[in-house]
Parts: C-alpha cells; structure tokens; sequence
C-alpha cells in the first residue's frame, strides 16, 4: 500500500530532490534510504550520487548524459517500490561513558525532560535506533527517530567546539560529533570509537540504515 | 619540487574534488571555478582533474625547482614569472629556478587563479581526491591551506605536455567573467515559504558577497527574505549553487565546500556553467541574480562543456618569445 506522495523538484539543472511531507519520517526515510539503495546498484548511466536524508532523497546525475523526466521516473519508481520494504543495515554497539566533563548537559537535559539522568541515560540506552542519514560533517550520524519522551529543542547557544566522539541529541535524533565542530545539541556523553577515518575504508563508522545500539560504560 | 615562498590568504591544492564520498557525508570540495581548472590542466597536457593549486586574492610567491611547463587561468592576478608578464591562458615554460609571483587583483573581477603544472601537484590522494578539505583537515598537503616553506611534489608530466608547450586558450572561449556577474537561477523547491514580491526582489537587487564568505558559501548582503511563517525542515541533500535561507533571512550561497545536507530552505539553485563566475567573487564583490529555465540551464551547460573542449591554438608569438628569452 503506497501512502507517501513524493514532491520531486528540480535542484538545478543536475539534481533532483525527493521530498515527502509527513510526521512519519520513519517510514519516508525507510523509503528514502531504500530508493538510494536500489538506484546506486542499478546505476543508470549519468548518475553521480544519492544523498537520502531524514524525509527526502537527493539524486545528482549529468543532465548531458541522462534526462530529467529519466531521472524522475526511475526515483518514483525506486521511492514506491522501497515504501514499507525493511531497511537493511548493520547493528553497531557505541560504547558511551555519560554525564560527567563527556556529558555536560545531561543533568540539564533530563531535568528538562522531567526525567533522572539514569532515566535518560536508560531511554538513550534503549534503542536500537536507525542512521538516518549523514551530513552536516564528514561522517556525522543523525540516528532515530527518538521516542517523545526524548525529544528537546536545539540549545538556544550554540557551542562553538564540541569535542569528537560526544553524543548529543536535538530535535527527536542524536547524533555522534567526528570532529571537534560547532554544535547545538545536548552533550549527553562520549564515545572513544572514531566516526570518520578519511584513511579508512569505508571512512565512516557508520551508514544509513544502520542500527546503532548505545552502550552505557563507565568512565575511562 | 613547488616552494611557496609566500601563501597569500588561502593557497591550496585542489582537483575536481570527491563527489562519490558525498555518501559519507563529505563535501564534494575541489577547485571553486572548475572550468579554470580544466582549462589551466588541458593547456599543459594534464588529465582535466589534474592537481593544481588555487590562489586567492594574490600575495603568492612560488619558486620551482626544475624546469617545467605551467599554466596559469582564472583570475588576473597580476602575474610575473621572474619579474616579466606571464601570459594567463598558456603553457608557458617555467626554468629552474624561476619565481612566479601573484601579487593580487589587476581588474574590476577576479578572486581565484589557477595554476597547473604538468604533471600535477602530486600530494597522496585521499578518497580519491588531492583537494585539500580544509573542514575534514585531510587531502592536499595535510589537509590544510599552504604556507611559507611548504614543497610540493610535481608528477610526471604526460607524453601531452611534450606538445603543448605555447599552447593558448582563446578569450572568447572563456566564461563570461565580468564585475557584478548575473548569475541565472533555477526556482528551488520552497518558494513558498517566502512572499512573491520578495522572490522578485531577489531577481531584481544588487547583492555583496558578505565579509565572513569563504569556500563553503557566500553570504549575501542587500536583501532580506524572511519566512512568511516560522517553520522547520529536516535536513535535506544540498549541492554547491543551492541559496538556501536560515531564520535570519540572509540568503547563503553554498560553494565548493558546503556541506553535503542542510537544514534551510532553498530558494533557487545557481546553474552549473554559472558558477565558475560565482568562484572569482571576493567578500565585497557585487552580483545578481536572474531566474532562468531548465532548458536554457542544459543550453549553457552543453556550450561550456564544448568549450572546455575546444581544440586549442599555439600562439606563435608567445612560443617565440618564451623560445628567446627561456
């Protein structure tokens, strides 16, 4: 049963962009990352990249060498036929050491959230929860959807330097910083894995579609 | 061997960038005006996504250690190569020993200069790419911009660069560089977050790239568009040419660097064959915007790519005299 309808835009001349507006962006990325999957294998002449996102898919293609209408027609049909298709992906465990100097804002945090830090930390812990996509930087995991009792808005300051590995959460997601990077999200801790290698291969820890199983450790 | 002697703001490696590790979440990154980087590594017989180096702006001093054969394209940023006149757009023969210096802007546009050395700048490449990913910190030379004492190792020039000695890439074959470029847009996908009278501003004001501008985006000053309501957007795929709008109503301009996703509304998407001319604005500059179709975008991109593929001429002259005077 199809359900979710597809506005496909035209970003530039070389990509298109997949948007769906629903709630339920578990089910649009589900599709999305699912279309990605099954475009980059059959690999139509001219396509350059799929980037899916939380409730969209992005598709970068040579205009010279592949139209538009191609280009659209094979995303409608990879975005129906991934709708309500089980994402394929990899559990990962990310070992965690909470609150403390890795965790900063997870008193603060739970308080918000009227919960305990243990509360929160347990909630954090409870998951699995899916990859959703990466961006903002190099092998930066947005990973969800959270459940509501998670769910907080962007801290009204931004930090300027997040240090690498700190686990965050915002806006219904966490997330896990590679670098040391600006951020607004609520530090909740730390994990020592690192999330982006450009030596590596593949360089990031972690993929859409995987499930990420966080893991309460004590500290170092 | 490449000694930078002086680096001048921002002098870094870069090629036709990493588009296939978008998917890790890395900026496609790479030369910012990519038809002076072909044009620059075709001159002296280098594959088109050869190594260069970008200067930004001048203040660059170099000094080559063995003779060979270079090319400089993109801005004209003053250049002499052991005191005399470079001549831009040719393959011009680099003696040991020689300096080249850029010292800054010669004309009323222009931000970014191109040089190609035959061979290519031979960094390592990481993710498939030599172009320095200053935000990542990797690729170029340690993933950072170049700086006084650096050395840079030279490839192996292709059995190309033995015949391309003089040859000379004609103006007229060239993007239409020009001071307060108009740069043609493709509508983006939210137009409806923002009042029609505004988006018709945006097509009909003259904007200044702002001061904190670098290779992940320009900001625009002179016009604001704000939401018609508060709203949110979960992150989207974003390319470089996207103007994408945060809160504040400044529209952003994403470059070469920007990231692979972004959280704002995107407004209009510069076309490819007209961001060459975006790359050689410096914070300052002046530009416009105009609204333009998908099939006029396709026309332009189809004429670029067949000029960057023009069969080029050997200006007899220039051979002549680098002939005399090597």
């Amino acid at each position: 049963m199809q359900t979710l309808c597809w506005n496909i835009h035209p970003l530039g001349e070389a990509a298109l962009l997949a948007e769906v507006v629903t709630d339920d962006h578990g089910a649009a990325n589900q599709a999305a990352l699912g279309a990605a999957a099954a475009l980059t294998a059959s690999a139509p002449p001219g396509l350059r990249a799929t980037v899916p996102a939380i409730a969209s898919l992005l598709v970068c293609f040579d205009p010279l060498v592949i139209a538009h209408r191609a280009v659209e027609a094979q995303m409608r049909a990879a975005l129906a036929h991934a709708e309500g298709t089980p994402t394929t992906g990899r559990r990962v465990e990310i070992p965690v050491t909470y609150g403390g100097e890795d965790g900063p804002d997870l008193t603060a945090a739970a308080q918000r959230l009227g919960l305990t830090p243990g509360e929160l930390v347990a909630l954090h812990c409870a998951g699995p929860y899916r990859v959703l996509m990466l961006g903002f930087a190099p092998g930066f995991p947005y990973i969800g959807p959270l459940p509501p009792a998670m769910h907080l808005p962007r801290r009204a300051t931004p930090r300027s330097a997040v240090p690498p590995g700190t686990v965050a959460i915002a806006a219904g997601l966490t997330g896990i910083y590679p670098a040391r990077l600006p951020g607004g999200w609520h530090l909740l801790g730390r994990t020592t894995l690192r999330l982006f290698d450009p030596a590596a291969a593949p360089p990031a820890l972690l993929a859409p579609g995987d499930l990420v199983q966080f893991v309460a450790v004590s500290a170092r | 061997m490449i000694e930078i002697i002086a680096a001048g703001p921002l002098l870094t490696v870069q090629d036709a960038g990493r588009p296939d590790a978008r998917r890790y979440g890395v900026p496609p990154g790479g030369a910012m005006d990519t038809f002076a980087l072909v044009a620059a590594n075709r001159l002296v017989g280098n594959l088109p996504g050869a190594a260069v180096l970008e200067a930004t702006a001048g203040g660059v001093v170099l000094h080559f250690s063995r003779a060979t054969l270079v090319a400089l394209t993109g801005a004209n940023l003053g250049a002499t190569l052991d005191g005399r006149p470079l001549a831009a757009w040719t393959a011009v023969r680099a003696a040991a020993g020689a300096r080249l210096h850029l010292p800054g802007r010669r004309e009323r546009w222009g931000a970014r200069a191109y040089l190609a050395v035959a061979g290519g700048i031979a960094v390592p490449p990481i993710l498939g790419s030599r172009s320095t990913s200053l935000s990542g910190g990797f690729g170029g030379l340690d993933g950072r911009c170049l700086r006084a004492g650096d050395r840079l190792p030279l490839g192996t020039p292709t059995y190309a660069a033995t015949l391309a000695f003089g040859q000379h890439w004609p103006a007229q074959g060239r993007p239409p560089y020009q001071p307060c470029p108009i740069l043609r847009l493709i509508p983006g996908p939210h137009l409806a977050w923002f009042a029609p009278e505004r988006i018709a501003a945006l097509a009909a004001t003259t904007l200044r790239v702002g001061t904190t501008s670098n290779r992940m985006g320009y900001r625009l000053d002179g016009l604001a568009l704000p939401y018609r309501r508060p709203c949110s957007l979960p992150s989207l795929g974003v390319i470089p040419g996207v103007i994408q709008v945060p809160p504040d109503g400044a529209p952003i301009l994403l470059m070469a660097d920007a990231q692979t996703t972004g959280g704002y509304p995107v407004v209009g998407v510069v076309i490819g064959a007209d961001l060459p001319l975006a790359a050689q604005l410096l914070p300052g500059d002046e530009l416009r915007f105009t609204f333009t179709t998908l099939d006029e975008a396709l026309a332009a991109r189809h004429a670029q790519a067949e000029a960057l593929a023009q069969p080029l001429d050997r200006d007899e002259g220039d051979l002549l005299s680098s002939l005399a005077g090597a």
